[in-house]
């Protein structure tokens, strides 16, 4: 998204892009580990859902099912705090793309 | 109906808000502005008033809820000085920041420590870089056209910043004079309604007030900001005249009091300007060849029109009711000397702090500064560039 001049911002700090969170690709803030998501491992407790600070958990038909790495960042919590014996998501070693950039 | 009352500061700006009836009033009491605060809850209580009035638990919390309650999109004010102004502080640099044209009535008073509830400027003059636009006031009538003027102001869709109104605490707020009180529906007529640009409760469109900006977009929005301020001379000007078209009593940016052929000048604000005038009338007399200017919008300062005022004089005095220790003079010094810079014939100036803590400003001090231009305009040199007024050395 282009961003406004400050003559075409409007006044008074009004943001009037209602959810524009969705185009913060928050996933480019990962650095060198992702969250992989193993789901013979997974009991539905939803834990990481809970815990994910930015949404990423992807859930489809009331089921966890990977992760959304457009806004993964690779904090962790989501392993941290699975409570499966064998865990149902481990981080593992990611390669940093710094071409890839910001998607716009 | 219009009428003719003696009125205390703090009654006028009271006598104000009653005409103008805003949506809410937040604010917590502190010498010298509480009547202003006590009145209104009697208003309140008398059904006078149909806004609603918060009283917080401090003035941390009457800024707070200034700007949530014009956010929602209601024409808002508050009363305050010293310590209470000084506690809105972080609120106060918001209110700007989110462009609501919030109206503070200051009675201005000293700052701690030491502990003091006399009148001076330096609760307003350490605001001076919030971002609000500040206007002072000589007398009781002055404190009543100008706490009006500023919801006109404030409010206009090209300006849309808070504004104080300061006057002298005590000097002023406790003085009764006669006051001239416009009729109701003139009033009300004249600051019509107020149309906010973001109103929250305008649930219809969806946006967010007051966002986190980071490192890419804070510097857009303070310029923007900015723009309002820069944008109020035209709107301040303008309202000024109409105000004397519609009550008789027309303002501009400052006051000059017999300075068409002025060879030394004195600029000072506030109260002591009509001691001041008092001065130049007997120095006048003894033919001595002196005028007054007082400024009354101090933000934005009206650089270029003071310079003009100013520049043909041989040697001017600014007198401050403020101190900026260690900066290079007194806060309305360093804006009227700044404004005279690129003037290449301009006259030698002097800046003189007096009346810190209410301490007292007499015709025989304004006599005295007289004196010390005199001989500089003789001589065209500045022994002392800041003194102090009616201090024990």
């Amino acid at each position: 998204m282009k961003k406004e001049t400050w003559k075409e911002l409007p006044t008074g700090t009004v943001n009037i892009h209602a959810g524009n969170s969705v185009s913060n690709l928050t996933g480019t803030w990962r650095s060198g580990r992702r969250p992989e998501f193993i789901e013979k491992n997974c009991i539905q407790c939803f834990f990481c859902w809970l815990f994910c600070p930015h949404f990423a958990i992807l859930v489809k038909d009331g089921k966890v099912t990977g992760i959304n790495y457009d806004y993964c960042t690779g904090c962790g919590l989501c392993a941290e705090e699975c409570p499966t014996k064998e865990k149902s998501i481990v981080m593992v070693k990611e390669e940093i793309k710094l071409a890839e950039g910001r998607k716009k | 109906m219009k009428a003719t009352k003696i009125l205390n500061g703090n009654q006028t700006i009271a006598e104000a808000v009653r005409q103008i009836d805003p949506d809410v009033i937040a604010a917590y009491p502190i010498t010298p502005s509480t009547a202003i605060v006590e009145i209104i809850a009697s208003f309140r209580a008398d059904g006078l008033i149909t806004g609603e009035f918060v009283c917080p638990e401090s003035e941390h919390s009457a800024m707070s809820v200034c700007i949530g309650a014009a956010s929602a999109g209601g024409r808002v004010m508050t009363a305050t000085c010293s310590q209470g102004l000084a506690l809105m502080w972080e609120m106060l640099y918001i209110a700007a920041g989110l462009r609501l044209p919030i109206v503070a009535a200051i009675a201005n008073r000293a700052l701690s420590a030491p502990i003091n509830i006399h009148g001076d400027h330096s609760d307003t003059m350490g605001a001076r870089d919030s971002g609000w636009i500040q206007i002072y006031s000589e007398d009781s009538q002055e404190a009543y056209d100008n706490f009006i003027q500023a919801f006109r102001i404030g409010e206009h869709p090209d300006v849309l910043t808070p504004v104080m109104v300061g006057f002298d605490g005590f000097i002023i707020s406790h003085s009764a004079e006669v006051v001239q009180v416009e009729d109701d529906a003139a009033v009300k007529r004249f600051i019509g309604d107020f149309k906010p640009p973001y109103p929250l409760l305008d649930t219809n469109r969806k946006f967010t007030v007051g966002p986190i900006d980071f490192t890419d977009y804070y510097f857009e929005h303070k310029r923007n900001q900015i723009e309002g301020i820069e944008n109020s001379p035209r709107v301040i000007e303008e309202v000024g005249k109409e105000f004397g078209r519609t009550f008789g009593r027309t303002y501009g940016f400052f006051e000059e009091y017999r300075t068409d052929d002025a060879e030394i000048g004195i600029v000072v604000m506030s109260s002591a300007a009509g001691t001041g005038k008092d001065a130049v009338d007997e120095l006048r007399a003894e033919g001595k060849k002196i005028g007054l200017l007082k400024p009354r919008v101090f933000r934005p300062f009206p650089y270029r029109q003071i310079a003009e005022a100013l520049k043909k004089m041989k040697a001017v005095a600014v007198l401050d009711r403020s101190s900026s220790p260690g900066a290079f003079g007194a806060p309305l010094f360093t804006e009227v000397r700044s404004a005279l810079y690129d003037y290449e014939k301009r006259p030698k100036l002097v800046n003189y702090v007096y009346g810190l803590g209410g301490r007292d400003i007499k015709v025989e001090h304004f006599k005295e500064v007289a004196g010390k231009l005199e001989k500089i305009a003789t001589t065209g040199k500045v022994d002392e560039m800041l003194g102090y007024l009616n201090l024990r050395e």
